[in-house]
């Protein structure tokens, strides 16, 4: 077996360059730098374009441009860096514009801690637009998600047109790992469709049994144009409640509607279970120990990772966790995913242990956490 | 050429509004330069500014406020062979004013049409960030506590390489924005022109007194001769062109075994300054060398060669779960500052745990043995500790050999330093035996 170190952030920048990505700009923030400084090694001697922005405001609206002109384009970032993207997400959002956003957490809130670990943007990425209208939110576990994963964003990006977020954490994105690069399986890379030639082509219209518009890039030969504002199907400014009821009805569905095709997880299922802890992000690591040192042992447990965190894979948490009588939900943050999972199992026993104090949650935490809530019942 | 102009849209501005003017010297100026419709884009900011690209034919985009030039910039960069042209207000300038500097210095070759009319129009008259103190306006008596800004002279500063300031009533306003648009670079025209529908129903301005206010400044057309230089795409394709293409990961065959078949967990204690991150991923590759999994968890403040920096590294022949380390085979004291933060650990060692305490670091009592070393007496820069103490494991027979280090090294460190790094782990001596305590 021949093996690489990489660290997260690398990976990701890996997995974005192989996706076709030709366009990146990033503002530096610990812990992020080290995406922006792969893709500059990346980009420029590909032919793309890598750019340091005056700030993350300007950062995501070049890659909003660079992508209406054709380009598969990245930005990353942390917290602070989100807030100061907001604008631009919802404009990502509502003009359907792809993008793939890089957020590695760290111990917020605001500046908080540059170089501590968390996981608590899990509903501000989710929220951080205005109008509320839904976004993709992918959570790596370690390196090789961290490749994987990024090529799964830029697919669904393409695709649904839309911004795809990974949700990393200075845990996974600064922390060096070996993989076996040659062992991965990667998706087939998907580009944005263009309509059938011939037709006439309007900017958003949706032609009968699809959810998403096709795509011409502006400098295309054809006239295209892009807006923030509320548009019809021509790009032009809409006052019509019909429509305007139907496209942000659409945007909420192509999400929704899609989310069991890429609803990516990790399952570990034990028949004589009754306890399956749910988590994300790196967190699943010290939970996937806890779950091998049971597996053996009189009381197993199961696990269930989810990778796909927005839109909430309902379905899937469903049905991974019908045989159990309790859901231990672990999470970096004070309890954040824990209130969807509730949401989603309002019949069942839900408990949850979360931390946020710069430290990963570890082994003996979990099997504390597991132990304690055994002997409520 | 035939017009560009939007004809299932005609200009819908204020009556008076210097606005039309220019959307229609925007057309002439198209018409003149034989372009079409699919060779230009309108970026268009917000307020009034931004109802251009409804006007005209062409590629448009409309986004947020100030923030006309970001998406002009991705545009320009990705679509090289397009004309791109960014309408702005004055109050784009004040929201976007970090653009717009950043603009100037970039030189990409765009152009940025500032319709300058001393207010926000679409919002209800207030002050903008060239509106005159004297004025009377929407935001009450703010704007008496604020000095305008003057654009040109802002954006002269900032290293823009075509400024014009002109007035929205100009004869010739076709062949100035022509002009703009023809210079290859960033070209900025600042249009000052009437608000009919707020501006000027509280204070006198007519073409006239434009004018007249124009002449009394120091003339701004065309290129800024200081500021003359090459045009940021080409020059940012040219020096692309010029870089080596990144090398792909590293892969590292396992060709070692490793002294101990089990897990090891080493923990690296120093301070920012002494390599210990580096350390910690030579201690990774040789175990790769080995065949084993690998992970290297590192911790350090945000400050730079200052305050403890500390590697948890672990090396295993099992995939790696939780990253952290509670209970350490080796631990490698160097720093005071990494031992102060981590002396929790020290709790957790058993009598088979190593501590490599450097002489004049203190140490938490625990049950580990204990191998101090004298690197100072030894010659040994402080910089190099944390090397030293890779060899001393390999010296020991702990977590790695010699010859997976000596390999390791050669996988990462640069030519010039490598015989120097070989020569210091081959003279690294351990010194007197173990302490127990």
């Amino acid at each position: 077996m021949a093996s690489s170190l990489l660290e997260g952030n690398e990976a990701i920048a890996l997995g974005a360059f192989h996706s076709g990505c030709r366009f990146f700009a990033g503002y530096p923030i610990t812990p992020a730098t080290t995406i922006f400084n792969a893709m500059l090694r990346l980009l420029p001697p590909a032919g793309g374009v890598c750019l340091q922005g005056e700030d993350e405001i300007a950062s995501i609206g070049y890659c909003l441009g660079a992508s209406m002109a054709g380009l598969k384009v990245m930005t990353a970032t942390s917290g602070p860096g989100i807030s100061l993207y907001s604008e631009h997400i919802s404009f990502a959002i509502g003009s359907e514009i792809p993008i793939v956003v890089v957020d590695v957490q760290r111990l917020g809130p605001s500046t908080g801690s540059a170089t501590r670990g968390a996981d608590g943007d899990i509903q501000f990425l989710r929220w951080g637009n205005s109008g509320g209208l839904p976004v993709i939110v992918l959570a790596p576990v370690d390196v090789k998600d961290c490749y994987h994963l990024t090529m799964e964003a830029f697919n669904l990006a393409q695709e649904l047109r839309c911004p795809v977020f990974i949700a990393s954490n200075k845990e996974i994105g600064m922390t060096r790992e070996s993989i076996d690069m040659d062992s991965l399986v990667m998706p087939t890379i998907r580009e944005r469709e263009a309509p059938p030639p011939g037709e006439p082509f309007l900017p958003f219209e949706i032609p009968p049994g699809r959810e998403v518009p096709y795509f011409l890039p502006i400098g295309d030969k054809v006239l295209v144009r892009q807006t923030s504002s509320t548009h019809g199907p021509d790009g032009y400014i809409t006052t019509d409640p019909n429509q305007m009821a139907e496209s942000r009805g659409r945007l909420m569905r192509k999400l929704h509607g899609a989310v069991d095709r890429f609803s990516f997880y990790e399952a570990h299922m034990e028949n004589d279970a009754d306890t399956l802890l749910l988590t994300y992000g790196v967190t699943a690591r010290a939970a996937k120990d806890v779950f091998e040192e049971r597996k053996s042992g009189r009381k197993p447990i199961s696990l269930l990772v989810l990778k796909t965190l927005w839109p909430v894979p309902a379905n899937l948490i469903k049905e991974k966790t019908k045989d159990v009588k309790r859901i231990v939900v672990l999470e970096m943050n004070l309890g954040q995913y824990v209130g969807e999972v509730r949401r989603v199992l309002c019949d069942k026993r839900v408990d949850f242990f979360g931390q946020m104090d710069g430290r990963l949650i570890n082994p003996q935490q979990i099997k504390e956490v597991i132990n304690h809530a055994q002997s409520i019942e | 050429m035939p017009s560009l102009l939007n004809e299932s849209r005609p200009p819908v501005f204020c009556p008076g509004c210097s606005h039309e003017r220019i959307t229609h010297a925007l057309d002439s100026c198209f018409k003149n330069m034989g372009l079409q419709g699919n060779q230009v884009v309108i970026v268009s900011d917000i307020g009034c500014s931004g109802l251009f690209d409804t006007y005209f034919h062409t590629h448009a985009f409309h986004g947020l406020h100030g923030r006309a030039l970001n998406y002009a910039t991705g545009l320009k960069l990705a679509q090289p062979e397009l004309k791109v042209v960014v309408t702005m207000g004055d109050g784009g300038l004040g929201i976007g004013g970090a653009h717009l500097l950043s603009a100037c210095r970039r030189n990409l070759d765009l152009t940025l049409l500032i319709l300058n009319n001393f207010n926000f129009g679409m919002t209800g008259g207030q002050f903008s960030a060239t509106t005159p103190p004297a004025a009377l306006v929407a935001s009450g008596f703010l704007n008496q506590l604020e000095s305008p800004m003057d654009v040109c002279q802002v954006a002269r500063s900032a290293g823009a390489s075509y400024v014009t300031r002109c007035s929205s009533y100009r004869k010739d306003l076709p062949e100035v924005l022509e002009a703009a648009l023809r210079f290859e670079g960033f070209s900025l025209v600042d249009m000052w022109g009437l608000c009919p529908g707020r501006y000027t129903k509280k204070n006198k301005l007519t073409p006239k007194i434009i004018e007249e206010a124009l002449g009394n400044m120091p003339p701004l057309e065309g290129p800024v001769k200081e500021n003359l230089r090459q045009e940021y795409g080409h020059h940012y394709r040219e020096l692309a062109s010029r870089e080596k293409p990144a090398l792909p990961p590293l892969k590292v065959e396992a060709k070692f075994r490793p002294p101990h078949p089990g897990r090891q967990d080493v923990v690296i204690l120093g301070r920012a300054g002494q390599k210990v991150i580096t350390a910690g991923e030579i201690l990774c590759l040789a175990g790769l060398l080995a065949g084993l999994w690998v992970t290297q968890k590192n911790e350090y403040d945000i400050t730079v060669l200052r305050g403890p920096s500390i590697s948890e590294l672990i090396l295993s022949p099992e995939k790696i779960g939780y990253t952290g380390i509670d209970r350490a085979s080796v631990v490698v004291a160097i720093g005071q500052e990494g031992v102060d933060r981590r002396s929790a650990l020290f709790d957790h060692l058993d009598e088979d745990s190593l501590v490599i305490q450097a002489q004049g670091v203190e140490v938490p009592p625990s049950k580990a043995r204990v191998q101090e070393v004298d690197f100072k007496g030894q010659g040994v820069s402080i910089q190099d500790w944390a090397l030293a103490c890779l060899s001393i494991m390999a010296t020991l027979d702990e977590v790695i050999s010699l010859e997976m280090l000596q390999s390791a090294l050669k996988l990462i460190v640069k030519e010039q330093v490598l015989t120097s790094a070989l020569e210091l782990i081959a003279r690294i001596q351990v010194g007197d035996g173990l302490k127990y305590r």
